[in-house]
């Protein structure tokens, strides 16, 4: 991947992470990650043949946890931070688009 | 119109819930039906600074699903952050596998018609957590129930091997009954512990040439009607669209439906721009799972008879009907309490007949399997054996069956305090035999005339002898005695 990004790249990635910027930013963060992505390139100059690719930073494999239950937070502590509460669900504006479920 | 030759292309997306007690990355409790965000904690909530930890259950059970749907099982897997944009899953990803499933190129066997079987190819099965709940009917905005966010589903991927809407609800049914025997999961359709996701379209030939229609994937099916119902309906819709456009499979063409219940059709879904562009990357905050020899084999050993195959050696071995194979193979737990019952001596005829038709009526006035029923296959066995050699008839026998599944008494003690016991003594009977020859000259002399009269005069006689000895004889033998007097 080159080290720049233009404009229109910021705003596909902006809409993907459902951010709304303004022109003012989205010229700032093509900025921005320009220079990180030209930082990052950097990496590029090692050698890398015949290295195994990695999965993961610590050579560590297997943290696995018993399945017993502990208790939960409830549901007051859990609603303290949210913006807004409709009984003890969290309130958010009505999805338009549900296309949720994992 | 719809003169033309196709053949129906169907793969199958299944999410399974596992049935651990826990969730997927943190210790809060698996539970349905609780009061709203009752059953969470920082890590499901996607607090800052929290870190998954995996459960170890839910690990092994989606490498036992894996091993009996003949999956190559890796022996390293990892897990990625796939981008998620909605308040059900509150980190903004959901946790998943991308590049290395747990299980990879398998199959399963389901049943179609006739008897037969066929291999439809599984491409892969993988871990991830599902997300929580949207409610939209308390007003213009949504109510979010973090309770089943962060719970273990495990994400079974077919190939396109379905060639019909039955087919499709066949392997439906045909995995359910694989979970339930693994005890991987409840697998209750009516509490969303399987989700499926056809995707459809069709191989239609015109003049010699193979067209392929644009794939439609319908999603979040939760009961065996809706799958094949629906999977029905586009064949419908996309051969209409299909003559009436001509439209073609081409990048990019894919849509999503869902299906209404009511209308019973599909309903094209609003998709943003860009939606499936899911952007994966490794998750770091969890370290990869190495799935030693020693541990495999250690799942493996759990691994059970499965039940197309236990049906089948059922018909095999026992002579059965399908219909009696089927239900006794329905659950893991009725077919061991049958075949153990049987190994215990009772004869397997016997056995299934009192399962399949006492059996199977009050367990489903009951809702519950037949093995839950309360009748030990010991006490099964001996009732069956008593029925048998004759010591009680085969309505006692249902009665008794019956009886049994309210006591702890033993199935002899039953019989003999309910006067069951049917008299077998020779003698005894034989004396109630010649009364009823003397009290009764004009039917004795039409039975032993023969003629038209005789089968019915037989009959009458026999039910004398019966009344006389007040149900209690033993009726095999009072027919081989009257017939002696002839
Ligand atoms: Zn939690």
């Amino acid at each position: 991947m080159a080290g720049t990004i233009d404009e229109a790249q910021v705003r596909k990635v902006a809409k993907l992470a459902r951010l709304e910027l303004t022109d003012e930013e989205v010229k700032r963060f093509s900025r921005d990650l320009a220079a990180i992505l030209e930082y990052i390139q950097k990496l590029n100059e090692l050698n890398t043949d015949g290295v195994e690719p990695l999965a993961h930073c610590l050579p560590i494999t297997n943290v696995l946890r018993d399945d017993i239950v502990r208790p939960s937070l409830g549901a007051e502590a859990t609603l303290a931070n949210a913006p807004d509460r409709y009984e003890d669900y969290f309130k958010v504006p009505s999805i338009f688009d549900d296309n949720s479920g994992a | 119109m719809n003169d033309l030759e196709y053949q129906v292309v169907v793969g199958l997306e299944i999410h399974v819930h596992l049935a651990t007690r826990t969730k997927m990355f943190c210790s809060c409790e698996l539970a349905y039906g609780q009061a709203p965000n009752s059953r969470v904690c920082p890590v499901c909530l996607g607090m800052p600074g929290v870190l998954p930890i995996m459960n170890r259950q839910a690990v092994e059970f989606a490498i036992l699903t894996a091993m009996a749907l003949n999956c190559r099982v890796s022996p390293y897997t990892k897990w990625d952050r796939k981008s998620y944009y909605y308040p059900d899953l509150p980190k903004n990803y959901q946790i998943s596998q991308y590049d290395l499933p747990i299980g990879q190129d398998g199959f399963i066997e389901i049943p179609i018609e006739q008897g037969r079987t066929k291999r439809i190819r599984i491409r892969r099965a993988h871990l991830e957590e599902d997300a929580g709940k949207n409610t939209h009917t308390f007003g213009d905005f949504s109510a979010i129930d973090l309770n089943r966010a962060g719970s273990p589903l495990l994400e079974i991927v077919t190939e396109p091997d379905l060639s019909s809407p039955a087919e499709v609800r066949a392997l439906a049914q045909e995995l359910q009954r694989i979970v339930r025997y693994l005890g991987v999961s409840e697998a209750d359709m009516q509490k969303g512990h399987m989700r499926f996701e056809p995707n459809i379209n069709l191989h239609v030939t015109r003049n010699g040439q193979v067209f392929k229609t644009p794939i439609t994937e319908v999603k979040n099916l939760n009961s065996f009607r809706s799958i094949e119902r629906s999977v029905a309906y586009e064949i419908e819709r996309q051969l209409d669209e299909f003559i009436e456009t001509g439209k073609t499979l081409q990048m990019g063409n894919k849509k999503t439906f869902g299906w209404d219940d009511e209308s019973q059709c599909t309903v094209l879904q609003r998709e943003k721009e860009e939606a499936h562009d899911y952007r994966y990357f490794p998750e770091p905050d969890l370290v990869p799972v190495e799935v030693s020899t020693e541990w495999m084999e250690s799942i493996r050993s759990r691994l059970c008879e499965l039940p197309l195959m236990r049906e089948k050696r059922y018909i095999q071995q026992y002579r059965m009907s399908e219909y009696d194979a089927g239900v006794l193979t329905a659950d893991r737990a009725t077919a061991e309490l049958f075949e153990s019952a049987v190994q215990a001596g009772g004869e397997a005829k016997r056995v299934c007949n009192l399962l399949t038709q006492s059996g199977l009526k009050m367990s489903n006035d009951r809702g519950c399997t037949m093995a839950e029923l309360g009748i030990s296959p010991d006490k099964l066995a001996r009732l069956a054996k008593m029925a048998d050699n004759g010591q009680i008839s085969a309505t006692s026998a249902v009665l008794i069956f019956e009886t049994m599944t309210q006591s702890t008494d033993e199935p002899e003690q039953i019989a003999a305090e309910r006067n069951l016991i049917q008299k077998s003594d020779a003698g005894e009977i034989e004396v109630l035999v010649d009364q009823v020859i003397a009290d009764h000259p004009q039917a004795v002399a039409d039975w032993r005339e023969g003629g038209k009269k005789s089968a019915k005069s037989r009959g009458f006689l026999m039910g004398q002898v019966i009344q006389k000895s007040k149900g209690q004889a033993n009726p095999k033998m009072v027919s081989e005695i009257l017939d002696r007097k002839k």
